[in-house]
């Protein structure tokens, strides 16, 4: 949470998304979010070319007073994403070493079968009850696996490849994500599926007894 | 000149470490938190953070790794953010005292402005354009990354930090280098930024004199960190052994991150 809070203030400052190695003001973006003040703020000096002929690149000095909170933002970005990815390295290692992977969370090529995963999603619908806890539903098992074994993994790793000292001691994850700006596009796209889960996995937990629910995650199941 | 070696605080292992081997190590990085030489965290939580993304930095990444140098061809446009001419009053950091001094060096093409390099340095001295000129120049074709979350490339010719360091003689006992421009924007970096071979006093961008806007006459580059540690419109470098937090206009006391590498 502190991690999407404090995402999304950095975001404010700069609202634009770009693909590539570069993107700034003077370069199209991809797409540009009506997020804060700095939203198409048009506060630039006419340009001016560095190099003469056509089609050169071109500065200009900002004249507006943009938001920007990244101070205390970024640093707490920052602290916040040690604690994911310790608690997540922790979690990821202890799943693998204890069997829990293995055990609940694998989908196994049977989960797969597209009938056994509409299965799944009808009994959603008809708010058939899910016992809190393994064993765990199929789609359960792909959306567990897919979070904490793919999303979150990425997500840390396209926001190391916005750092300049990490990427010069491993610039195969320029090469990876196509560049700094493709990974920090890539790193809002994933903050929107992770955001998205969480609103599904809440609504999905007060829906099947919130109070059971919370009790089941935190001390053990009583069945 | 003798090459110098690293002080041995900053001799860190080359090799890339593996992850695994980085958690293994980081109950050392935590306690590392209390050593002398590093930042003040003034007991904010944040500011603590911070020391340890860059005491993790110092352990876990190799010193002098280089960042990518582009193409000729993938020079970008770049916009000049904050100050773009410390003679300008109304800018938000423009220093009273010396914005008519800069108005009148840039008047004369910038003849009469020369670079002080002092501090813990066997010979501090002044340094005029030609002079830096004279040393052999670097060029490099880099990423200029801002906190905001715009990226720029551009050209950047001048001398290597460490040459002109190394020129002065820098003492044993030397831990930071400070900048201080014409403008309220001052700011240091540690000797292993400093020493970096792609950290350099530019005086050239895109093939020409670096521009006002971008940091005319000198600016360094460190390249290893986000855009707001190169500090534009330099007149003097300060070498230090003890952390140096530039009083309430510094970076610290206004709430951002000295260390700004990721």
């Amino acid at each position: 949470m502190t991690l999407m809070l404090s995402g999304f203030v950095i975001l404010m400052a700069h609202p634009r998304l770009y693909w590539g190695a570069v993107g700034n003001d003077l370069t199209p973006a991809l797409v540009e979010l009506p997020i804060s003040r700095n939203y198409f703020h048009h506060g630039w000096t006419p340009s001016v070319a560095f190099f003469s002929g056509p089609g050169s690149p071109v500065t200009a000095e900002r004249t507006y007073d943009i938001f920007n909170q990244n101070g205390w933002a970024r640093s707490l970005h920052f602290l916040a994403a040690w604690f994911l990815v310790l608690t997540g390295a922790f979690y990821a290692v202890t799943a693998l070493l204890s069997g829990h992977f293995w055990r609940d969370l694998r989908p196994r090529a049977v989960d797969l079968m597209p009938r056994r995963l509409w299965g799944s999603l009808r009994r959603h619908r008809g708010r058939d009850e899910q016992m809190p806890g393994p064993p765990y539903n199929p789609l359960q098992k792909c959306v567990y696996v897919a979070v904490v074994f793919l999303v979150l993994p990425l997500i840390v790793l396209t926001g190391m490849t916005m750092s300049p000292v990490i990427t010069a001691a491993y610039p195969g994850l320029l090469e990876l994500f196509g560049g700094s700006q493709s990974a920090r596009t890539l790193h809002f796209a994933l903050f929107v599926v992770l955001g998205s889960f969480l609103i599904g996995h809440l609504v999905l937990t007060i829906v099947s007894g919130f109070k059971r629910q919370l009790r089941a995650m935190t001390v053990g199941v009583a069945r | 000149m003798k090459k110098r070696e690293l002080p041995t605080a900053y001799r860190l292992p080359i090799t890339r470490r593996s992850l695994i081997t980085g958690f293994v190590s980081m109950g050392g990085l935590m306690l590392g938190g209390c050593s002398k030489e590093l930042p003040p965290t003034y007991g904010n939580l944040l500011r603590m953070g911070d020391v340890l993304t860059y005491q993790a930095r110092r352990l876990l990444l190799p010193t002098h790794a280089l960042v990518k140098e582009y193409d000729r061809h993938e020079i970008s446009s770049m916009p000049a953010t904050g100050t773009t001419n410390p003679a300008d009053s109304a800018q938000p950091a423009f220093k009273a005292e010396l914005g008519p001094i800069y108005e009148r060096s840039r008047g004369n093409q910038f003849a009469d402005w020369s670079l002080s390099v002092e501090g813990r340095v066997d010979r501090p001295g002044r340094y005029t354009l030609a002079d830096l000129k004279r040393f052999p120049a670097r060029t490099q074709i880099t990423k200029h990354s801002c906190e905001e979350g715009w990226s720029s490339i551009a050209e950047w010719t001048g001398v290597t930090l460490r040459r002109v360091l190394e020129s002065a003689g820098i003492q044993s006992s030397a831990r930071f280098v400070n900048f201080y421009p014409y403008d309220e924007n001052p700011d240091g970096i540690d000797m292993i930024d400093a020493l970096h071979p792609q950290t350099i006093l530019a005086y050239g961008m895109n093939g020409r004199d670096l521009p006002v806007s971008h940091g005319a006459p000198l600016r360094v580059r460190v390249e290893t960190q986000m855009g707001y540690k190169s500090v534009k419109f330099l007149r003097r470098i300060v070498v230090a052994n003890e952390f140096d937090d530039m009083g309430p206009t510094g970076l610290l006391q206004t709430g951002w991150s000295w260390y700004a590498g990721i």
